[in-house]
């Protein structure tokens, strides 16, 4: 008989922690002046440390330094830091309305504001983006009505969708903020698909999506990063790698635990990022931007960070990780990070953060109490069940024009 | 009016549609440089240029989703996959995302791809070459699914899914590439001369949702599609019977009216296909058809499909449908 696997027949790996363990993690050894930033017509070859290594702009006391800080204006940091309180108060409330019934399902970005807001401020208007279900914060960088969000959220007879989709599967054409759907990981391929199109039309539009740690698992990932890099689309392939898909850990995604290298056997430039750090984030991403505007192709992006909260409303974190274990993360609050930096420069203060908060408070406020006019989950009105017969095809075949008369008759009698 | 075999017309149609729509980009594995394994965009590389069709890598969810990616942001995309056997990594992409982007986001996108597919046997082609999934994409709402069978139909077809707004699977019967399948695998004719093979160079197109009457009868209606309907052809001309046959053409939507306005004529049924019977398109048009025409059928409806097993290498005759089994359930449809 031949040798055994020994004590471990089938390797099962575990997280590292679990409720009831004292959560801890190493303090990052990668500080701001640490990494250089290349010319943008780099080789992937010469990103090795950018992927291996993690670019932060803001230092442990608050302040930014290294080659990588984008030293945008205090206006624009002031811009950036309300949009990511508005998502946060804006999630509060509307996981407040989940709990009462207002909302059938919820999912926040606690903990991961900075991620798509900075990404975001960092492109053009012109460019699309391809999110998943964790970057709806997005829309605020757009302009996209806080009403025009909840009607969606609550699926009434305002919401754009007309009640076909989930909660927080927001679509936002006039923003370009491409249609959320469920399935984890299509839109990384589609994405490449995208930014194709522009770059066959000629224009100056770069095409920017996101995955997680858990769906990069998934065929479409390496589908986009093939793809990419061989037609050299401008795009930006950005895995949010949050530590956790829902309560499966990173570890079932991952041996070595760093994402952003996998880009380099691909040919494309990686890079790893403080997904807390809304300067880090906003440098990589107009780095990865002109890239692609300059035709010099993809760039892949691991954005480090730690979902805070539970995966949705019907997730319960404490029965798979220690309850507090978010407040441990290396990298702070994203929130925190920057109002702390904006202090430090002397550009905020206590006073003015209270009252922006306050403000944002009243303005969700209003914009619920506005969008419930049209109608709430729990006593409608919803939008009209004709729409499960519209829009399946540009014009309904026969057959469903024959079932919709068949639901109607069923409906009005 | 030129004649042509079905490569030479699907390749016109897809070089009619890159010379009037600048929108319009091919790609799929062997379909660029070499022209595709079976020829169908032989010289299209050429004449249009390698950024408006080209090879892509062996991915057939990467060529969905990057389909889908340019069909969402303006272009009109027709990829092929080489095998229709080789679709079903790319079935979440067709079936959750393609189908559903319409309806999904109110609107406010929709993915106008064609997806060509080589489908079904008689090509020796094993469990892996030879199959016929038609029944596969006809569930799912939000596709139309067409399969041509003649030259002709093939040209025009193509053009109208090109053109529609809504994503289309397109099923080429590859066993009628370079003629008409009339059952026989010892005697393949090719399409010269055959009156199916006159295809007019300039665009033309031929509705989704409409069948084709391809013979007209009294006693029986057989309905096909693709490389069966030349089997029935011969069948019905074995079998004495006078019968419409119906080639469906498309199968979502398919042709009501036809299908009713014959049914009523002749009170009698016979649906054929390649593809295994459980849950087989056959299936949805026997069930439709008694619930439309049930006064007017004066005997049960027959199905004559492939069996329900893989499909098999060299036993495929005695898998497929021939004209022996259809000629049989024509005349059963007779008995009293």
């Amino acid at each position: 008989m031949s040798e055994g696997h020994g004590t471990d027949p089938l390797h099962v790996p575990d997280a590292p922690h679990r409720p009831g363990d004292e959560a801890g993690f190493v303090d990052w050894p990668w500080s701001p002046e640490d990494l250089k930033r290349p010319d943008v017509d780099c080789d992937a070859s010469e990103t090795v440390t950018l992927a291996e290594g993690l670019v932060r702009v803001l230092g442990d006391d608050n302040k930014s330094s290294g080659e990588w800080d984008p030293k945008l204006s205090s206006e624009e940091m002031i811009a950036g830091l309300e949009h990511m309180m508005r998502l946060r108060i804006f999630d509060d409330r509307m996981m407040k309305m989940q709990r009462t019934g207002k909302l059938s399902f919820y999912m926040r970005s606690f903990g991961e504001e900075a991620v798509a807001i900075a990404q975001t401020m960092a492109l053009k208007e012109q460019d699309w983006l391809f999110p998943t279900y964790r970057q709806p914060g997005a829309q605020f960088v757009r302009g996209r009505d806080m009403v025009s969000m909840i009607c969606h959220c609550i699926g009434n007879e305002m919401d754009n969708v007309k009640g076909r989709q989930m909660p927080v599967h927001y679509t936002y054409r006039e923003g370009r903020f491409i249609s959320v759907s469920s399935p984890v990981g299509t839109q990384f391929s589609q994405a490449v698909g995208v930014a194709l199109a522009s770059g066959y039309k000629g224009l100056d539009e770069v095409t920017i999506t996101w995955i997680g740690d858990g769906a990069s698992a998934e065929g479409d990932y390496h589908y986009a990063l093939n793809f990419a890099s061989i037609f050299q689309a401008p795009v930006i392939l950005n895995v949010v790698n949050n530590q956790w898909a829902i309560s499966t850990h990173k570890n079932f995604a991952s041996k070595n635990g760093n994402f952003a290298v996998r880009g380099l056997p691909y040919g494309i430039p990686s890079i790893r990022v403080d997904g807390n750090d809304f300067l880090a984030l906003y440098s990589v991403t107009s780095w990865a931007r002109e890239r692609a505007s300059r035709g010099l192709g993809p760039t892949h992006i691991e954005v480090l960070t730690y979902r805070a909260g539970a995966h949705s409303s019907s997730d319960d974190p404490s029965r798979y990780r220690p309850s507090d274990i978010h407040s441990q993360w290396p990298g702070g609050d994203p929130i925190d990070r920057l109002t702390e930096h904006l202090k430090e420069t002397g550009e905020w203060s206590d006073e003015m953060h209270q009252k922006l908060s306050e403000k944002i408070d009243s303005e969700v406020m209003v914009a619920y109490k506005e969008a419930v006019k049209f109608g709430d989950l729990a006593n409608g009105p919803y939008p009209s069940s004709d729409a499960i017969f519209t829009e399946v095809y540009e014009s309904p075949p026969w057959h469903l024009e024959e079932q919709w008369d068949e639901m109607k008759k069923w409906r009005d009698s | 009016m030129p004649n042509m075999n079905m490569v030479e017309s699907v390749n016109n149609a897809l070089d009619t549609m890159l010379s009037r729509d600048n929108d319009v980009i091919m790609f799929g594995e062997d379909f660029g440089y070499f022209g595709g394994v079976f020829r169908t965009s032989d010289g299209l590389q050429d004449k249009h240029g390698k950024h408006r069709v080209f090879d892509s890598p062996l991915s057939e969810g990467g060529i969905a989703a990057t389909a889908f990616g340019m069909g969402i942001n303006g272009l009109r995309p027709v990829v092929e996959i080489q095998f229709a056997d080789y679709i079903f990594p790319a079935y979440d992409q067709i079936v959750n995302e393609m189908a559903k982007v319409r309806h999904r986001s109110g609107g406010e996108f929709w993915c106008p791809v064609t997806i060509r597919t080589p489908a079904g046997g008689g090509i020796r082609g094993g469990h892996h070459h030879s199959q016929s999934p038609e029944a596969q994409f006809t569930h799912t709402p939000g596709l139309k699914v067409v399969y041509c069978s003649t030259p002709y139909n093939a040209k025009g077809l193509l053009i109208s899914a090109i053109e529609d707004n809504d994503p289309v699977i397109f099923f080429e019967p590859k066993r009628c590439y370079r003629g008409p399948f009339y059952g026989d695998p010892h005697k393949v004719p090719t399409w010269s001369g055959h009156p199916e093979a006159e295809v007019p160079e300039s665009h033309y197109t031929i509705p989704l949702g409409e069948a084709r009457l391809a013979l007209e009868g009294s006693q029986c209606t057989v309905i096909s599609w693709g490389a069966m309907v030349h089997v029935c052809e011969r069948a019905i001309m074995d079998s004495g019977i006078s019968c419409d046959l119906i080639d469906l053409q498309t199968l979502v939507p398919w042709d009501r009216e036809a299908v009713v306005k014959s049914i009523e004529k002749t009170g009698r049924c016979v649906i054929v296909h390649e593809a295994p019977k459980t849950s087989g398109f056959g299936a949805e048009m026997a069930a439709s058809i008694q619930e439309r025409c049930f006064w007017s059928l004066e005997s049960p409806i027959e199905r004559v499909t492939g069996w329900d097993t893989p499909f098999p290498h060299t036993t495929e005759w005695d898998y497929m449908p021939g004209p022996d089994r259809v000629a049989a359930a024509i005349a059963k449809t007779q008995e009293d």
